[in-house]
């Protein structure tokens, strides 16, 4: 009866999992966007720069993930700004990480030794060179493992969304419990569900923070 | 080529150059010695302008060095530094480093960079080890890849900032070896240096810093033997004690 049950939630699950995996991939490409600008600003000379970029970090690292989703889902479109739950759901996970993202980076960024700046300058670098050649690149190696875990996280908190109406798993899974009141057999199948998609990147990460490992910076 | 003039610099109230005077001719090697806190190393960054300095001129054929102005860029690619801690970008191989400001800075080919990227690694005696990443490489073939990096900007001058000090010394040989190849090859070589027996045998000219002033300088002969100055002769001394390197 319950492995019945279990075939029969399976396919329905699995189409929130895609789902989860969009919101995932989606949210963190455009943390990883958005934290990278921060980290740049933030490690800026022009002290407002560097000041307004902390500032808005700080406020969006204050503030409760469901609460922006909340504000970008339902009270944006009082602005006359109409997004889908989707929309919504991808660029609140991406700008409530962006600030983990930016710390991150920041910390990669300022890690790189003042050596490699002054070799890069002396053959003659501009700043933005300075930091495309010569910083960033290592600094990305030495941020990886941070940079990594924050992935899984927002695997996780992509859950978030669901409650916004964003159909990924858990959604699924609350939709398929309320109906049919098989929660053990529903929410015991969503938790293997995130763990057959987390653990196998948490292994994948692990394996290339060990190939980059090798590859040290200064 | 390279002219000093009255430079001075301070850090806060303490005083690091006390009014510099230094000309360096093209295809002449001047060393700086002297005891450490001396300024020689400040000295040196001046001129490449990854220092400032409050009052004076530095000037690298006739043109003023000001790192904040615009011409800095174009001033670091004609004078090349080596540095202590060799600095060489440890995410790319022997020969990226050596090809990056030619194909980077200079917007050279890249095949004729790797050209003569591969020609410079063979001249400092590394062609086996091109492909090496930094951290595979000793001390010593470091700095040698570092002077090929420096070499491939087709530089005017080469500063070197203590390019053997954070070597051990059985590898302190082949790196000066490589240095004395260029001395004999006409490059403008400006070297802060300790090893008093390299300073003797290449430098034109030997200038002796202490508390931010040349105190003395002059062929490498006579300040190195005959000393006039107390403070040069005291160090040389010291120095000689120390290490017995330095046969007087």
């Amino acid at each position: 009866m319950i492995l019945q049950n279990a075939l029969d939630f399976l396919p329905i699950l699995l189409k929130g999992a895609v789902v989860t995996l969009q919101v995932t991939a989606g949210s963190f490409v455009l943390s990883s966007l958005i934290g990278l600008l921060f980290a740049l600003m933030m490690v800026s000379k022009i002290r407002a720069i560097a000041l307004f970029a902390i500032s808005v970090v700080n406020i969006i690292r204050g503030l409760p993930i469901i609460v922006q989703l909340f504000y970008i889902y339902f009270v944006l479109p009082e602005f006359g700004i109409q997004l889908t739950a989707m929309q919504a759901g991808v660029i609140g996970l991406g700008i409530a990480y962006s600030a983990y993202q930016a710390e991150n980076f920041r910390a990669g960024i300022q890690a790189i030794q003042q050596g490699q700046i002054e070799a890069a300058e002396s053959l003659g670098m501009r700043g933005a060179m300075v930091m495309r050649r010569v910083v960033l690149p290592q600094a990305f190696r030495i941020a990886l493992p941070p940079y990594g875990n924050t992935l899984v996280m927002m695997l996780k908190d992509s859950s978030l969304v669901s409650t916004i109406t964003v159909a990924e798993m858990t959604r699924a899974g609350q939709l398929i419990a309320s109906s049919t009141f098989e929660n053990m057999t529903v929410y015991t199948l969503v938790a293997l569900l995130y763990l057959a998609m987390s653990l196998p990147l948490s292994f994948a990460l692990r394996r290339l923070e060990a190939r980059f490992s090798t590859r040290r910076t200064s | 080529m390279i002219e000093i003039k009255g430079v001075h610099k301070s850090y806060g109230s303490v005083a690091v150059l006390e009014g510099i005077d230094l000309q360096v001719k093209s295809g002449e090697v001047v060393c700086l010695i002297g005891p450490s806190g001396s300024g020689k190393s400040t000295l040196l960054r001046c001129i490449n302008g990854l220092e400032s300095y409050d009052q004076g001129d530095v000037l690298v054929s006739g043109e003023r060095v000001d790192r904040n102005a615009r011409s800095i860029h174009d001033i670091r690619s004609r004078v090349a530094m080596v540095f202590q801690r060799f600095n060489l970008f440890p995410h790319r191989t022997a020969l990226e480093n050596v090809m990056e400001g030619p194909i980077y800075v200079k917007k050279e080919n890249p095949q004729a960079a790797r050209k003569h990227a591969e020609a410079l690694m063979e001249k400092v005696g590394l062609s086996h080890r091109m492909n090496a990443y930094p951290d595979e490489l000793s001390g010593g073939q470091q700095q040698r890849v570092a002077i090929a990096r420096a070499l491939a900007m087709n530089p005017q001058a080469i500063l070197f900032d203590e390019p053997t000090s954070a070597l051990d010394p059985e590898l302190v040989g082949e790196v000066l070896a490589v240095m004395r190849n260029l001395a004999d090859e006409g490059m403008t070589m400006i070297v802060v240096t300790h090893e008093m027996a390299f300073a003797r045998d290449v430098a034109d000219k030997v200038c002796f810093l202490h508390s931010g002033t040349i105190v003395e300088s002059g062929p490498a002969g006579e300040v190195l033997t005959t000393p006039t100055h107390p403070r040069t002769q005291d160090f040389l001394r010291r120095l000689l004690n120390h290490s017995g390197e330095v046969q007087a």
